[in-house]
């Protein structure tokens, strides 16, 4: 069939500009995002394409005892319904780790909204009448909710039959994974102890909200395949994942990325990827699928909700004794990320702190709630809002301030992870806190003006509910620690394809690579790569798509660190190419050719002192250099079962945050006046970019402080607020201003001494925020969000 | 039904539409002017701004059918929109007169950026002030923000807030989208 | 679904006579929600944006007739002096893009107990003018609400206009979301002094089936206000009577539990708004009062 309207295109940048690594060099998809031509998934066309609509389960735990999808079929406009009995091949299951997740529910459906049946029609209304008739009858089962119920004796299975590879290891079957760590010794330690103090946390079930919902074009080819248009986070994940269930080999399912309106992990499960190839494969018709907001809820996993159990102690002096601490998270109907979330967790349940003697055991659960998985800070979100409250209980305690105490206790290099592993780069812990602490204070009461108050700077901003009364100005700190890439011995590569030739005259550079683009900006960043290391101004980023290698999914902070080393580490294999083109040709006529050390600079080959040996348009003429290498970070290796010792991270990452609140609190509403920040990134490829990514993942981090949550009804765990009127993210009104600190201190393992940058600054700015709500209300406040309800005495139900 | 109405001032005719159908649903599916965004569509969010005889409104939200006879300006229309103003012509959308490059969405060559496109001074702030990320909000934005300073050429920051706390952005944390409204504001003072 | 496009009042009328069932749209913002999330699939669509008249407002001598479609955005910046608390209430509904096209008309016609002009109408004292082919009447803006999403109007009836009184004193209008904007009301508070009838009117939102006023708060102030002379000597409003007076407001609640708020967290906003809008609208009274005294 032919391209349909929308198809990603080649993207040149760089005829005027400089643009090597260390500048801000804008975004070469900025003019097309501006203008609105760049085509994200949903904005895909095809001639005489179909829209698929899913129909999805209106309880959460239930027998289908009855499918009947003839009233749905005899409707006019119809092209296909479809169930799990049409699938066509023996592998009905999908899964990022572990193949739990049925493509269309089997016999029984395991939480709200999930896809039970598949409908292709002519127009969306059309699809969704005709899902609307499709009749399902179920028998409803009892609902598994939280620790209680999942691990009582009784309790029904919500997977029976395991027999993935943590089964085997787990308590509970309604356990995903367990991870425990134990270093030291705790019960001597504790003895050492001058004050224990304890907690019990609670953290909510935060949504992505990307903007763009799930969406996506699937076109049948005249082979028998079928090419994807997509928006993902990792396409060679995806296709792993889809093939195998179309019955298809991998090379007759072509992947490519279209624009994707942000992801933050919520893209790194399949949402309609399947089910858009079965109808197109089914009706040879392109079929076009994309998510309204009130699916989109329904349609990826979300952050894990998690109690957590603390405990730490502390000598006089300050000096941290030990910590205890059990993290459950709970991972819904299916696993997704839960056993690497779980990872997480526990090996960074202890912040970045110096503890000798711990015991930590984190475990996902199975319930028959929405599905959770990975979201921006993964497992180590959870820990840091309650091990920041412990560190300030405790400074409280010894009538210490909070950030000496935390400065006291800071790791450094060298420092042992609860693991077992040492922090091999810098870690400037108790730097970003000074830095971030000595950043001038905003000026008291903002909000007076000479003509009154004005609204939009107080709590409750235009809807007039204060001028100022019960307005309590409060400050709290919080740093935290993240790792970066995937851990525990995953094989974590990318692949990078460049090719050098000569246009018009000009050296010009193409870069290609599989990895999903979702708005951090890696496109610049790989230009910027190709222009230092080939000392070319013209860079073409090819679209992304499987015709490529890997380069591994767009999340835990790794694209830069990993795909962009593999961009450079190719950049280096064509420069030795070029200069082995240049030898053969002009090495006779100049001796620096075969002793000095040779650099690609202007256009121009040049030795490390600064004499130019030629132009590379002469060096390379008609030939064309091109290289295509899959690049590795250090190994890691998997936590011990038992003793959770193990070097499982490759790199951490880390943030420190201090927030300014005004809280009213009479009503309980909050105001975030702002929340500055220090983060260490070893080396700002792009510092526009770099500041993007951080005011970014502070205020993700501000939206679960006080307004994100989504609502799982308790009693039949259905989700009560699945759209944008009652799930709340920051509007612009509720997000202060943001100043950055950054701190560049070079890891030498990484590429250029990089750091991932993209998800520290969301752990630290959640529990900064709590902590200047407790300074300001002096309650204590162990849940997020915190909302109205909770700082006025008025959560409980009247009835 | 049939509706006709003018589209960045060229006359459009969408046949067979459902009447349920929202001009969003007009424009990116039967007009083939997919830049107005469909990120709630329920009001929440801004992404479908567009004008509606000049005054911005949530494109998600007006019956397709509400449309006929009257005049909506995209963001692919917001470079020559702008450009008018900038002329002295018409600011009200409303003109109906000649815009060249009204642009008719399709896909472009093979190697493109747009670079060399003429973008409003909005445009152009916002890709300077790194404001842009994923990019799924920023039509709705550039539609918002050029109509505030259109009314109001020297906001304060509390002035931009309030313009723009109909406009939800998840990449960005609002700090660049600010500083592109301040960086178009004063651009806009010094070309005065 | 058809969709009907009335050029006229009359032709409106006709059809909604016609067809009863016949759900009208103006600004859309309630409607086209329900039909973007597949809730609603009405018979006739009937769009209301060709009638000019309802966008268009009169101010006369006691009252201001509201056009039912004038957006929210008109009312906020031309009738601030005329309709205070029905001013700010606009400022508070959603966004710049919803205020561009909502208007009172669709409040009223949804009958949401979270829409935001209700507490302002109830306290400021409004008649809605409806009509239908049978004829047209004017509902006391206390006799319109009649139970959750209901109000008073025939199958057949369609609201042209609010005629809202204007004010003769000072009006606040305040609204709890945990949001600081675009954000619907978790509970919201109107209230209205009336010194040529030296009376106060309130108006609650969100914390009720429908939107009410707290009766027993007003007669409790009206009296307090009256016994000790207030009105005439323009003195602060003692705490003891602040505080019974949000008592009583709270006490006329009957909230419900849900996403957006406890039913407790609710009556106990209603209580601390209760407070802040007399003590905010009392001190302007005085204000005004040595005003005109100093002039005098």
């Amino acid at each position: 069939m032919s391209s349909p309207n929308g198809t990603p295109t080649k993207i040149t940048q760089g005829s005027q500009t400089k643009g090597g690594i260390g500048e801000s060099t804008l975004r070469p998809d900025g003019t097309l995002k501006v203008t609105g031509e760049f085509a994200y998934s949903s904005d895909m066309w095809h001639e005489d394409m179909l829209w698929g609509q899913i129909l999805r389960s209106t309880v959460a735990h239930a027998e289908i005892v009855s499918i009947d999808t003839s009233e749905a079929l005899a409707t006019p406009g119809v092209y296909a319904v479809l169930t799990y009995d049409d699938l066509p091949t023996d592998v009905k299951n999908y899964g990022l780790e572990i193949q739990d997740t049925p493509v269309l529910a089997h016999g029984k459906v395991r939480h709200h909204g999930e896809p039970v049946a598949i409908v292709a029609a002519d127009h969306p209304e059309t699809a969704r009448r005709a899902a609307a008739k499709i009749k399902v009858d179920y028998r409803e089962l009892p609902v598994i909710t939280d620790e209680a119920s999942a691990t009582a004796p009784d309790a029904i299975l919500v997977h029976e039959n395991r027999d993935d590879h943590h089964a085997g290891h787990v308590p509970h079957p309604n356990i995903v994974h367990r991870q425990p760590i134990v270093r030291g010794d705790v019960a001597e330690a504790r003895k050492r102890a001058d004050v224990i103090v304890e907690g019990e946390y609670t953290f909510g079930m935060q949504d992505q909200a990307f903007l763009g919902p799930e969406s996506g074009l699937a076109v049948p080819e005249e082979d028998g395949g079928v090419h994807l248009y997509i928006a993902t986070q990792w396409l060679h994940s995806d296709l792993r994942q889809i093939a195998p269930v179309l019955g298809l080999p991998e090379d007759k399912v072509r992947m490519t990325l279209s624009g994707v309106g942000g992801a933050f992990g919520g893209r790194e499960d399949l949402s309609m990827q399947i089910h858009a190839c079965l109808l197109a494969l089914r009706t040879g018709k392109p079929v076009k699928i994309v998510y309204n907001r009130f699916e989109s809820f329904f349609g990826h996993v979300h952050r894990h909700p998690a109690k957590l159990y603390y405990e730490h102690g502390a000598t006089k002096d300050g000096k941290l004794t030990h910590m205890k601490c059990r993290i459950v998270l709970d991972g819904g109907a299916y696993a997704s990320a839960s056993p690497a979330v779980v990872g997480n967790a526990s090996s960074l349940s202890v912040g970045p702190y110096v503890i000798d003697d711990v015991d930590i055991e984190a475990i996902a659960l199975y319930t028959n709630n929405p599905p959770c998985g990975a979201m921006r800070g993964f497992g180590a979100v959870q820990a840091c809002f309650a091990y920041e409250a412990q560190m300030d209980k405790l400074a409280k305690r010894l009538g210490m301030d909070p950030v000496e105490f935390r400065q006291l206790n800071a790791m450094e290099q060298g420092t042992l992870m609860p693991t077992g592993q040492p922090v091999d780069s810098p870690a400037p812990v108790a730097e970003l806190l000074r830095r971030v602490k000595a950043m001038p204070m905003p000026p008291e009461r903002q909000w007076e003006s000479s003509e009154g108050a004005d609204l939009r700077e107080l709590p409750g901003g235009l809807s007039n509910t204060t001028h100022g009364e019960g307005v309590v100005r409060g400050v709290g700190y919080a740093v935290g620690i993240k790792n970066v890439g995937f851990s525990e011995g995953f094989d974590d590569y990318s692949t990078a394809k460049v090719r050098m030739e000569v246009v018009g005259g000009e050296p010009v550079v193409t870069v290609h690579t599989a990895m999903a683009e979702v708005g951090q900006g890696g496109v610049t960043v790989h230009a910027q790569i190709a222009r230092t290391e080939l000392g070319v101004t013209q860079v073409t980023i090819n679209p992304a798509d499987t015709r490529v290698g890997s380069a591994g999914s767009t999340s835990a902070s790794r694209q830069t660190y990993v795909t962009g080393g593999a961009v450079k580490n190719a950049c280096e294999l064509v420069r030795e190419k070029v200069l082995e083109i240049g030898r053969r040709k002009f090495g006779s006529y100049h001796p620096a050719w075969a002793t000095a050390e040779l650099l690609l600079e202007g256009g121009k080959v040049v030795t490390d002192g600064g004499e130019v040996l030629g132009d590379l348009a002469d060096v390379l003429e008609d030939e064309v250099v091109e290289v295509e290498e899959e690049w590795r970070h250090r190994p890691t290796e998997p936590f011990d079962l038992r003793t959770g010792q193990g070097n499982g991270h490759v790199q951490y990452s880390f943030a420190a945050h201090r927030a300014v609140v005004e809280v009213d609190t009479e009503l309980g509403l909050v105001k975030v006046i702002e929340l500055a920040c220090a983060q260490d990134v070893g080396k700002a490829l792009n510092p526009l970019s770099v500041l993007g990514q951080i005011q970014g993942g502070t205020v993700q981090g501000l939206g679960v402080a006080v307004m994100e949550e989504i609502i799982v009804d308790p009693k039949t765990a259905k989700v009560k607020n699945p759209s944008f009127t009652d799930y709340l993210i920051p509007t612009i009104l509720d997000t202060p201003t943001i100043p950055v600190d950054v701190l560049e201190l070079a890891d030498e393992y990484a590429p250029y001494g990089l750091r991932g940058i993209g998800e520290a600054p969301t752990l630290s700015s959640t529990p900064a925020v709590l902590a200047a709500i407790r300074n300001a209300t002096g309650l204590e406040l162990n849940r997020t969000p915190v909302r109205p309800e909770h700082l006025t005495g008025t959560s409980l139900s009247e009835a | 039904m049939r509706v006709n109405f003018t589209v960045n001032g060229r006359p459009q005719e969408a046949d067979d539409v459902w009447e349920g159908e929202s001009l969003l649903y007009v424009l990116r599916e039967r007009l083939g002017l997919p830049g107005s965004k469909n990120a709630c569509e329920q009001g929440e969010c801004g992404s479908c701004t567009v004008r509606l005889d000049g005054v911005p409104v949530c494109s998600c939200l007006v019956a397709a059918g509400q449309v006929e006879g009257r005049e909506v300006v995209t963001v692919e229309g917001l470079a020559d929109y702008a450009k008018q103003r900038a002329e002295g012509g018409c600011a009200t959308g409303a003109c109906g007169t000649s815009l060249q490059n009204a642009q008719q969405w399709e896909a472009k060559g093979d190697s493109h950026t747009g670079e060399g496109t003429e973008l409003s001074p909005i445009q152009q702030a916002f890709i300077d002030a790194g404001a842009v990320q994923c990019g799924f909000c920023t039509p709705g934005l550039l539609v918002a923000a050029d109509e505030m300073l259109e009314r109001n050429p020297t906001p304060t920051d509390a002035d931009i807030r309030e313009a723009l706390s109909g406009n939800l952005c998840r990449c960005t944390g609002y700090e660049k989208i600010m500083d592109a409204v301040r960086l178009a504001a004063a651009r806009q003072g010094e070309a005065v | 679904m058809d969709f009907l496009r009335p050029a006229s009042w009359e032709e409106a009328l006709a059809a909604k006579a016609e067809h009863p069932t016949a759900v009208p749209i103006a600004g859309g913002t309630d409607v086209m929600v329900e039909i973007n999330f597949d809730h609603r699939r009405p018979e006739y669509l009937m769009d209301l944006n060709r009638i000019g008249d309802l966008s268009e407002w009169e101010v006369g001598e006691e009252s201001v007739r509201l056009g039912a479609s004038v957006p929210y955005t008109t009312i906020m910046e031309n009738l601030r002096a005329e309709l205070p608390g029905l001013a700010l209430a606009s400022h508070t509904v959603a966004s710049p893009q919803i205020r561009n096209r909502g208007g009172v008309g669709g409040n009223l016609g949804t009958a949401s107990p979270a829409g935001d002009a209700h507490p302002a109408l109830l306290a400021a004292g409004a008649e809605v003018e409806v009509e239908s082919v049978r004829g047209s009447r004017r509902i006391p803006i206390d006799e319109f609400y009649t139970g959750v999403k209901r109000n008073a109007l025939a199958p057949d009836e369609l609201i042209r206009a609010v005629h809202v009184k204007k004010a003769d004193g000072p009006q606040q209008f305040s609204k709890v979301g945990t949001r600081n904007a675009m954000v619907i009301a978790v509970c919201a508070f109107g209230l209205a002094l009336h010194p040529r009838t030296r009376t106060v009117r309130t108006g609650i939102g969100s914390a009720a089936p429908t939107p009410v006023r707290a009766k027993a708060a007003e007669e409790f102030l009206n009296a307090a206000l009256e016994e000790g002379g207030f009105w005439d000597n323009g003195k602060i409003i003692t705490p003891s009577v602040a505080k019974q007076f949000a008592d009583l407001c709270s006490a006329s609640c009957n909230p419900i539990d849900d996403v957006r708020g406890t039913a407790s967290y609710r009556r106990h906003a209603v209580g601390v708004m209760a407070r802040r809008t007399l003590t905010w609208t009392w001190e302007s009274y005085r204000g005004t009062r040595r005003t005109t005294e100093g002039a005098a």
